[in-house]
């Protein structure tokens, strides 16, 4: 095999293939799908947020017209048993459907089968439950000490107990010991020992609710006398949710289809497997038709998963000059009701991004996870490593205003420098390459950092509520395992190749066609990616992660090379008898296959192609040889990167408060993004633009807010503010470039990268716009009251 | 509830759908005629992506019943393009990136078609206040608005 | 989400629509453009038997100059109300109230008969006609009669109207010397606080002022201290100021959510009072 090779079409600005289907409303996504027989599902939730089901009353939805069946949550754990969950910690039971405890407001406890999507709902709704209230917990201090309820009074947790909140508790950090299970503080409590300055703060990283614009939705169809489930779902990754369906199912993975067709946005929180999908596979395979259930926005705020909700105790240790010495935390991690398939896992990387982009020679930190009576916390666009930078970011932005330092400056002084890379950091991290003081440098060169410090000055000096921030990340991509791809040639010269990536917007059907074209020498529209279906993709991990061109890419490319290899053969076959070809000599250029230096020695690609498929039978029938090793160009590839990419890059920005309303507008955002080679920029910038304004929606506007009887208050648009266009400023990119050592073109992944800068980046220029009125820190959302209250002296 | 007939006049064809009073003209649309382009994305009018047009203006399709459009002109994304080709806003938005997901898209190009028939050359604030009605979670917008500046180029030359 | 089932009937004239509610023994409602309504149905907080369609009965929609005053029919979309030339010639605060509606795609449905009888109290428009000393004109079975728009509003989601009477539009005295003011709440774009004043000016003094808030309380209300302070000033920036700052003063029932508090919405009273008088004066 030979090298891979880099393709020309790298950094090209490549249209989306993507587009045409979609911007004339051709696209299928699962709502648009309809089956012959299909029955519709609707839930009926909870009302309250924890209390014991006394009874359920279904005798009206069951007399409606067109109700196929209502089944409650005892009924369906008769023939569906609890979710699996793929993380290795002690988990409580959680079934698809509540059998006898609500735990949270939305909770599903009954499922109405009907012929129409309508009759459904008023099936639902004239289901009537009684509950015997039990007391709610919805303060995670509170949860750590069992006050004033246990979710769970019969899990034996991770450290033994029972009767308690604790789902997890992790520690990480210097002079932790993983297998030991040991932690010495030594380290840590000589660092603070030494300190010449502390920096201590609790800090909330709020609730969020993803919010993709596409609500979830399955149809799941199975087909009795085949004994085959088709399941279409928006999902973020088919295979997974395959495997977890027949584990539940107690079906072969050979039994089950999954497709993902176009999905509208996941941010993670398409990652989980919901009871949603487990009833509709169950109740499609009981009654033999196909089942369809579209989740409701108002469903989805309760019935997705939410995302961070993380607060920590900071504290940084630091000398006078700002090298800072140490770093302790302990976090708080409200995770919810239940722990979905990577609920706990979440905040366990928050744990590893607490050196952030920093030498931090002694860090302690101290995880623990707690129930409280919310909906279930899992993945949302940066699952834990926005939270970790923005505790960082924030400490450290506090400590430059202590020592009245730049912020810049204070950074520069503390970076892991670019000689010691791969670097291990003392929260457990590998980084793989990084350049961290170049990012800084341009920002302050594109921002005009000193000149925007004159401007803020002159504007505090007209009485105006103006301040800089600065943040800087690092995150982790690459993760979650290993990626599969085969690529095909077909003997028309056309190319199919398959992805176990699972797109949902990120555009891989371009860029991997783009990689593809560039390797093979074809233009791209000859190529088909193949995505998002598990009999056509044999395996896969989904997109996720911002792992796809890490290792979706990678693995297409090296399933590409192998094939590129043997038509070379076939190529150097077919050459042979006039030029002595040899198949490591030939380039594949232009539409043709030829010998390098000397290109009028050469085949068409679809000539080789065409030979490759003829066979050694049909060729001897034609009076000509055939090389060894059979017909055909089709061939695949596992690949999983040695280790993780650490992505990273600088933010900054410019805010203004309005000061009478506290309303505060993003006046520049500049961004600073290395990810490495970049394929696309076109959809590199799209992911940045898109990540910035979930970071800036998070600094400003959202959050999912719950009173103290578990009901979530913002519960719909009305109230739970999304990012607007005219919330956002025009957003200044640039990048440098720090290939990764582990992947062949270098490149690193972006799906999070502006999430995680952004939010940190907002909160720390509002700081400083409002640091003459005495604050140090802010908690998110900065509402315009929050922000009103501290000009007006008032506490926060 | 009995069923009622709507005439309707949709992408210049003239259809007949059969629905309950309570039924709404997205669903209508979709499950009816097929015409699935058009999303839900919300239940309370705030999304945009069930943007379609009756009589020439963009209105929300998840807030009207579909008896109440009886006999007007209605315009779902998949009438925008016209004898195969493409509408300046949906070039805009394939040439600029202007969608990921592509979910709120073929509302988001109604509401821009919308903004230009109001306002043919709209600053980049007047572009960003004139798609309020419509949430999009991937882009951040700013592709969005270069697509909508792309048209009303586009349209001008 | 999914409303519940109903009866969908469509009037033909006023008289009609009329006799079709009171048919309905008060379980009816009336549709024009829906989008005060239709969300509520979805949401099954509102479940009426029976929709009575007003919206294409000929005469109930339209801007019309008379007599030295504006009408505007009930059916009117606020996307009209925000074009209208007239308007904007005569009475600029109408079409600037109603441009801070919901988005494009709302106004281009919602009616402003409909905003003022469904009287969300962060609803826009009631602040407006309430500051103009409109007056509200309602048709019932035994006949017409108007009230003051000031009068109309009278509690939470509670009007000067009977359950078989319509709007069919108001009327005012335009004058250019008003503004409208809102703060925004960033999810649903109605008014946290939202002032509307207009200015009698004669010689750069204020005659006579008339100041309605929205958003602040249960109901569009007016500012009767504040007016009471500017009558008979200067229309300048300091009898503004010294106005704006009792306003909301003898607010009673102050709204308390999640965006924002009593306190807050006190205080955004009195500076969207401020923002709003300085619209007016400078017109």
């Amino acid at each position: 095999m030979t090298s891979p090779t880099l393709p020309k079409l790298i950094g090209a600005r490549i249209k989306r293939r993507e587009d045409p289907r979609l911007i004339q409303g051709r696209g299928t996504y699962v709502d648009d799908i309809k089956l012959a027989g299909m029955l519709h599902m609707a839930f009926k939730r909870s009302d309250i947020a924890h209390g014991r089901i006394v009874s359920i009353d279904t005798s009206a939805a069951e007399a409606m017209e067109g109700v196929e069946c209502v089944l409650t949550g005892a009924q369906l754990a008769e023939f569906l048993g609890p979710m699996p969950i793929l993380t290795p910690f002690p988990a409580p039971p959680h079934y698809a459907v509540a059998t006898d405890t609500v735990r949270y407001a939305g909770e599903p406890v009954a499922v109405v089968v009907a012929t129409d999507r309508y009759v459904a709902r008023d099936a639902a709704d004239a289901i009537q439950v009684e509950f015997d209230p039990l007391p709610v917990v919805v303060d995670p201090d509170r949860a750590l000490a069992g006050d004033p309820a246990v979710l769970h009074p019969d899990l034996t947790n991770i450290l033994g107990q029972t009767g308690s909140n604790i789902a997890l508790y992790v520690p990480a950090g210097t002079g932790f010991d993983p297998v030991a299970g040991t932690v010495d503080n030594s380290a840590i409590d000589a660092a603070f020992a030494n300190a010449e300055v502390v920096i201590s703060q609790r800090m909330w990283n709020q609730r969020l609710v993803p919010n993709a614009m596409e609500p979830r939705g399955v149809v799941a169809h199975w087909e009795p006398g085949k004994d085959t489930l088709t399941v279409w779902s928006s999902t973020q990754n088919p295979h997974t949710a395959r495997n977890t369906f027949c584990g539940l199912l107690g079906l072969g993975q050979d039994q089950v289809r999954v497709i993902a067709p176009e999905v509208g946005g996941g941010f993670g929180a398409k990652i989980n497997i919901y009871g949603e999908d487990y009833v509709a596979c169950a109740v499609s395979r009981r009654l033999g038709l196909p089942v369809k259930w579209i989740e409701d926005r108002s469903e989805a705020f309760v019935a997705t998963t939410h995302g961070r909700d993380i607060v920590a105790d900071l504290e940084i240790a630091a000398k006078r000059d700002g090298t800072i010495l140490g770093l302790r935390v302990k976090l708080i991690a409200d995770i919810g009701a239940y722990e979905m398939l990577l609920t706990a896992l979440v905040p366990t990387l928050t744990n590893g991004m607490l050196s952030g982009v920093y030498d931090i020679p002694a860090i302690r930190s101290e995880l623990y996870e707690v129930f409280t009576n919310k909906t279930p916390t899992d993945a949302y666009r940066g699952a834990g490593r926005p939270e970790g930078i923005y505790f960082v970011e924030r400490g450290i932005d506090m400590l430059a205003r202590e020592l009245g330092m730049d912020p810049g400056e204070l950074r520069r002084k503390n970076f892991i420098k670019p000689d010691k890379f791969p670097f291990m950091t003392q929260a457990g991290n590998q980084y793989d390459s990084g350049n961290y003081e170049a990012a800084l440098d341009l920002a302050l060169k594109n921002a005009n950092w000193e000149g925007l410090k004159r401007e803020r000055d002159a504007a505090r000096a007209e009485g105006r509520v103006v301040g800089l921030g600065m943040s800087f990340y690092v995150e982790i991509c690459g993760i979650g395992g290993w990626e599969h791809a085969s690529v095909t040639v077909h003997a028309d010269g056309r190319i199919t190749a398959t992805t176990g990536t699972s797109p949902h917007g990120q555009g891989h059907e371009t860029t991997f066609s783009t990689l593809l074209s560039g390797q093979f020498g074809v233009p791209a529209d000859r190529i088909t990616i193949v995505h998002g279906d598990t009999a056509m993709v044999k395996a896969g991990n989904g997109t996720l992660g911002s792992r796809s061109q890490v290792s979706g890419g990678t693995a297409i490319m090296n399933a590409g090379e192998k094939v590129k290899g043997r038509m070379a053969e076939f190529a150097a076959f077919m050459l042979g008898a006039e030029a002595e070809a040899k198949a490591d000599e030939l380039e594949f250029v232009d539409g043709r296959i030829q010998l390098a230096g000397t290109p009028s020695i050469g085949k068409t690609f679809e000539e080789v192609a065409a030979f490759a498929y003829m066979g050694a039978g049909n060729a001897a029938g034609a009076g000509m040889g055939y090389p060894e090793g059979g017909a055909g160009l089709t061939d695949e590839a596992f690949w999983e990167p040695a280790g993780a990419t650490f992505p990273f890059g600088c933010h900054i920005a410019m805010v203004e408060v309005d000061r009478d309303t506290g309303e505060l507008a993003v006046k520049k955002l500049v961004a600073i993004d290395d990810c490495g080679t970049v394929v696309n920029p076109l959809i590199v910038e799209g992911q940045v633009h898109g990540g910035l304004a979930q970071g800036i929606g998070q600094a400003l506007l959202e959050g999912a807010v719950y009173d103290e009887d578990g009901q979530l208050l913002t519960g719909s648009f009305m109230d739970y503010a999304m990012p607007r266009a005219s919330d956002l400023p025009r957003f200044e990119l640039d990048k440098t470039t720090t290939v990764s050592p582990h992947t062949p073109l270098g490149t690193k992944g972006i799906g999070e990268a502006g999430t995680i800068g952004s939010t940190p980046c907002i909160v720390n220029a509002a700081v400083d716009a409002l640091s003459p009125f005495g604050v140090t820190h802010l908690d998110m959302p900065l509402r315009p009251e929050l922000l009103w209250r501290i000009i007006q002296g008032g506490a926060q | 509830m009995g069923q009622v007939t709507v005439t309707l006049n949709v992408n210049g064809r003239n259809r007949k759908v059969t629905v309950e009073p309570r039924t709404l003209l997205v669903h209508a649309l979709r499950e009816q005629l097929g015409l699935t382009g058009t999303h839900v994305g919300c239940d309370t009018s705030q999304c945009g992506a069930c943007t379609v047009f009756v009589n020439g203006q963009s209105v929300k399709s998840c807030t009207l019943f579909a008896v109440q459009v009886e006999g007007d002109a209605i315009t779902t994304i998949e009438g925008v393009a016209k004898d195969g080709e493409l509408h300046p806003v949906q070039e805009g938005f394939w040439e600029e990136h202007g969608l990921q997901c592509g979910y709120c898209t073929p509302g988001m190009i109604m509401a821009s078609i919308d903004l230009l028939n109001t306002n043919p050359q709209p600053t980049e604030a007047e572009i960003r206040d004139g798609l309020c009605g419509n949430l999009c979670r991937c882009t951040g917008y700013q592709h969005i608005v270069n697509a909508v500046q792309y048209a009303a180029e586009k349209v001008k030359a | 989400m999914i409303p519940v089932e109903f009866d969908y009937e469509r009037a033909e004239s006023l008289d009609d629509a009329i006799a079709r509610l009171a048919a309905t023994g008060g379980e009816g409602k009336l549709l024009a453009g829906g989008h005060s309504l239709v969300p509520l149905m979805k949401l099954r907080l509102s479940e009426p038997s029976s929709l009575i369609d007003i919206s294409r009965i000929a005469g109930l929609s339209g801007i019309r100059e008379k007599d030295g005053k504006v009408e505007i029919g009930a059916t009117t979309t606020h996307h009209e109300v925000q074009q209208s030339e007239l308007l904007r010639r005569l009475c600029p605060v109408v079409p600037e109230a109603a441009g801070e509606i919901g988005d494009p795609q709302i106004r281009h449905k919602g009616t402003l008969g409909g905003s003022l009888a469904h009287a969300d109290p962060s609803a826009d428009m009631p602040a407006v006609v309430v500051a103009l000393g409109a007056e509200v004109h309602i048709k019932g079975p035994g006949g017409w009669r108007a009230v003051a728009a000031e009068d109309f509003f009278q509690d939470l989601f509670t009007v000067d109207l009977g359950p078989d009477e319509i709007i069919a539009g108001v009327q005012f005295r335009p004058l250019r010397s008003a503004g409208y003011a809102k703060l925004h709440q960033r999810a649903s774009h109605y008014a946290i606080v939202g002032v509307a004043a207009a200015l009698d000016v004669e010689g750069g003094v204020v005659r006579s002022a008339r100041v309605a808030v929205t958003g602040a309380s249960t109901h569009a209300q007016r500012l009767p201290n504040v007016e009471e302070l500017l009558a008979g000033r200067p229309a300048n920036a300091e009898s503004i100021a010294a106005a704006a700052a009792v306003a909301g003063d003898t607010l009673e029932d102050v709204n308390v959510d999640l965006h924002a508090s009593e306190e807050y919405r006190r205080a955004m009273v009195k500076v969207f009072t401020r923002r709003a008088l300085e619209r007016a004066a400078a017109r």
